[in-house]
């Protein structure tokens, strides 16, 4: 009977140790080496952020900039998307695993990569990265860390403006996911964007959690969009990633509408959802990531920080053909609020201390 | 005035008992694993599996393929576990931690195969929802007596099953005597290890019942990490409600009620960080109050062989 005790211990070890290894397994299968082409092909590699491929939005969003650049400049470069494991400990590691094979640029999508991204840069000077949602300090033209910001509150602020414009009872809602400043910036821009339109709405704003699980967490998402809807509100904007399934749920049950986030979120969702998506805060994740590649292919990538707002279309709200209907008639106000901030007559607030700054100087009714 | 009232409202109330529910399935489960003496820290390994094969069947075939295909994988992840902890006796944690660690690669490698994405299953549709006639249409019930998924009473049905079970009936005695004493039970004839299996195979079917709930009915699809560590405070409901499933239920109730509080009373003036770690120091001071009167059943966690024994 002891020798059973060793070998159990033995397969639950084995199991283990299979697990491990699987984790660490990049996703991706190597490609084979580069020939003796007289020009040798770029090489191009991402690293998702937590949830990875087929996340609907922030991720897909980045593979999707990746596909671009392979169509346009497809004998010319070659790519490669690693995911990292459940937890994303391992970012740094396949970060790492890339610039070792010789990769000439490399993104981390995300802005917990930010960490990563510093340490593996300065190991290999040679190699160039683009890190999206994340800022560095003291990064020049020569450096080799492009950061990828967007203006997120400008969108936010736009998308503000349409809930405050549609809702006919007065009261709006906000969801975010994890409480960090970069959800705040959705926050404080839809706030600033709602208020600006109609200083009297209520805006109820809660956040799934402290944590990166925040992110992923319907359960939650949907609970409080349901305490919302439960209190009068009648759109909620959502920017929590998977957590938003759970919004979108409830907007169906109580047939009420949603705003969606990143990605143009009513393409992505289950065709019943649709109807319940006013529309969604578009982040151009796909734009910053093809033309980083563009910037390399046509050899005058720069280091520093790249900002993609509203003029730029980096970030804005998104019309298909199944909401082209039902924003017809707040469009031409969304274009001409768009117009403003363009043109600096709005300065659209970036945290909760410039959107408290920023109420007061809206007139009170 | 009105937020004290909003404390009680019903909406709080509905919302609470959608989260009691599969925090109470998992207990539930725990408790008929731990009354035969394993003990079980795979719950929330097992429930990650309900989630995913749950949204699996509901994506193939509807709501009940899912709940029935939830429940076979929660049986068969489980068998692993007694195969380890019962017939090869390791460890009883461990063999647990070995469940939860293979639950997360195991649905992403299979979520990958299926859907060609690592880490969500396309939307899937739940069960019809029920509403108590008359009530609904009440407006004041409203809140409570409309839109009810039918695992709710059919949980509730299991709690009064489950102690029924556990009380009155021979296999429920055994149960309770393989893990109170085994070698007693033993010696009167009981199969130590049968009835052992069949409360981690118990458990595994709740368990994978409460993924399947996650993922059908609240979630209505799989995505990864969406159980959100519900299966170790189903552990501590289990030991909160002293190992009985009508405790459990009370146990999984005072946490569904203080996770309900925390997402719905914002206009309270508390911090947001309190109301946010609210239920988990509910959970602690519950451990740390209460638990010292708990009695775990005497052969708890102990792996039990016959010949080394007298």
């Amino acid at each position: 009977m002891k020798r059973y005790r060793r070998l159990g211990t033995l397969v639950a070890l084995g199991l283990a140790a299979l697990l491990v290894l699987s984790g660490c397994r990049p996703a991706a299968e190597a490609p084979p080496p580069a020939g003796e082409a007289p020009a040798p092909k770029l090489r191009v590699g991402i690293v998702y952020d937590v949830g990875g491929r087929g996340d609907l939005s922030f991720n897909d969003m980045a593979y999707a900039g990746l596909e671009r650049a392979q169509r346009e400049f497809g004998d010319r470069i070659e790519t490669r998307d690693l995911e990292p494991a459940a937890g994303g400990e391992n970012r740094e590691e396949l970060l790492r695993l890339l610039a070792s094979e010789g990769y000439d640029l490399i993104f981390g999508i995300g802005f917990l990569f930010t960490d990563s991204i510093e340490r593996v840069a300065k190991e290999f000077p040679n190699v160039k990265f683009g890190l999206v949602d994340g800022f560095i300090a003291d990064l020049g033209p020569q450096s080799n860390v492009v950061c990828l910001l967007f203006n997120e509150h400008e969108g936010s602020f736009l998308v503000g403006a349409a809930a405050a414009l549609k809702s006919k009872t007065g009261k709006v809602g906000f969801v975010g996911g994890m409480r960090i400043p970069l959800i705040e910036k959705f926050e404080a821009g839809y706030i600033a964007g709602a208020k600006y339109v109609n200083p009297a709405i209520e805006v109820f704003s809660d956040y799934a959690g402290t944590t990166g699980e925040a992110f992923r967490d319907p359960v939650k998402g949907r609970e409080l969009a349901l305490s919302h809807y439960d209190r009068g509100a009648d759109i909620i904007y959502h920017a929590s990633g998977g957590t938003g399934i759970g919004v979108f749920e409830a907007a169906v049950e109580k047939n009420k509408l949603a705003i969606g986030v990143d990605a143009d979120q009513s393409l992505t969702v289950k065709p019943d959802q649709r109807a319940h998506i006013l529309t969604s805060m578009m982040k151009r994740v796909d734009v910053s990531v093809y033309e980083t590649i563009k910037a390399l292919v046509e050899q005058r990538f720069e280091g520093g920080y790249r900002n993609f707002g509203l003029a730029d279309d980096g970030v804005g709200y998104a019309e298909n053909q199944y909401n082209r209907d039902t924003i017809a008639d707040i469009k031409p106000e969304l274009e001409r609020l768009k117009q403003k901030i363009v043109a600096g007559e709005i300065k659209v607030p970036s945290s909760r201390k410039e959107l408290e700054a920023f109420l007061e100087t809206l007139p009170t009714r | 005035m009105e937020t004290l009232a909003s404390l009680f409202s019903l909406a709080l109330l509905a919302s609470a008992v959608r989260l009691t529910v599969p925090v109470l399935l998992a207990a539930l489960g725990a408790v008929f694993s731990e009354r035969g003496g394993v003990i079980n820290i795979g719950l929330e390994g097992i429930m990650i599996m309900g989630t995913f094969f749950g949204a699996v069947g509901t994506y193939y075939g509807g709501p009940v393929v899912g709940l029935l295909a939830a429940v076979a994988a929660g049986v068969v992840f489980s068998a692993v576990h007694g195969l380890l902890a019962i017939t090869l006796r390791v460890d009883q944690i461990i063999s647990g931690v070995v469940l939860n660690m293979l639950a997360v690669g195991l649905a992403r490698f299979l979520n990958i195969m299926l859907f060609g994405v690592a880490t969500q299953s396309p939307g899937i549709r739940g069960f019809t929802p029920l509403s108590i006639p008359v009530l609904r249409d009440i407006p004041a019930l409203k809140p409570i007596a409309a839109g009810i998924s039918p695992l709710i009473p059919l949980a509730l049905a299991l709690v009064v099953a489950g102690h029924w079970v556990l009380v009155r009936t021979t296999f429920g005695l055994r149960l309770r005597a393989v893990g109170e004493n085994p070698l007693a039970a033993d010696t009167v004839g009981v199969n130590v290890f049968l009835m052992r299996y069949l409360g981690v195979l118990i458990s595994g079917a709740l368990a994978g019942m409460a993924g399947a709930y996650l993922s059908i009915e609240q979630g209505r699809g799989y995505l990864e990490g969406m159980t959100q560590g519900r299966g170790f405070i189903a552990l501590a409901a289990m030991i909160f409600g002293n190992w009985w499933p009508v405790g459990a239920l009370g146990a999984s109730a005072l946490f569904g009620y203080f996770d309900a509080l925390s997402l719905r009373v914002v206009a309270l003036n508390v911090p947001y960080q309190f109301l946010n770690v609210l239920p988990h120091i509910v959970t602690i001071l519950v451990l740390a109050g209460f638990v010292r009167r708990a009695r775990p059943p005497a052969a708890d966690g102990i792996p039990y062989a016959k010949e080394e024994q007298g």
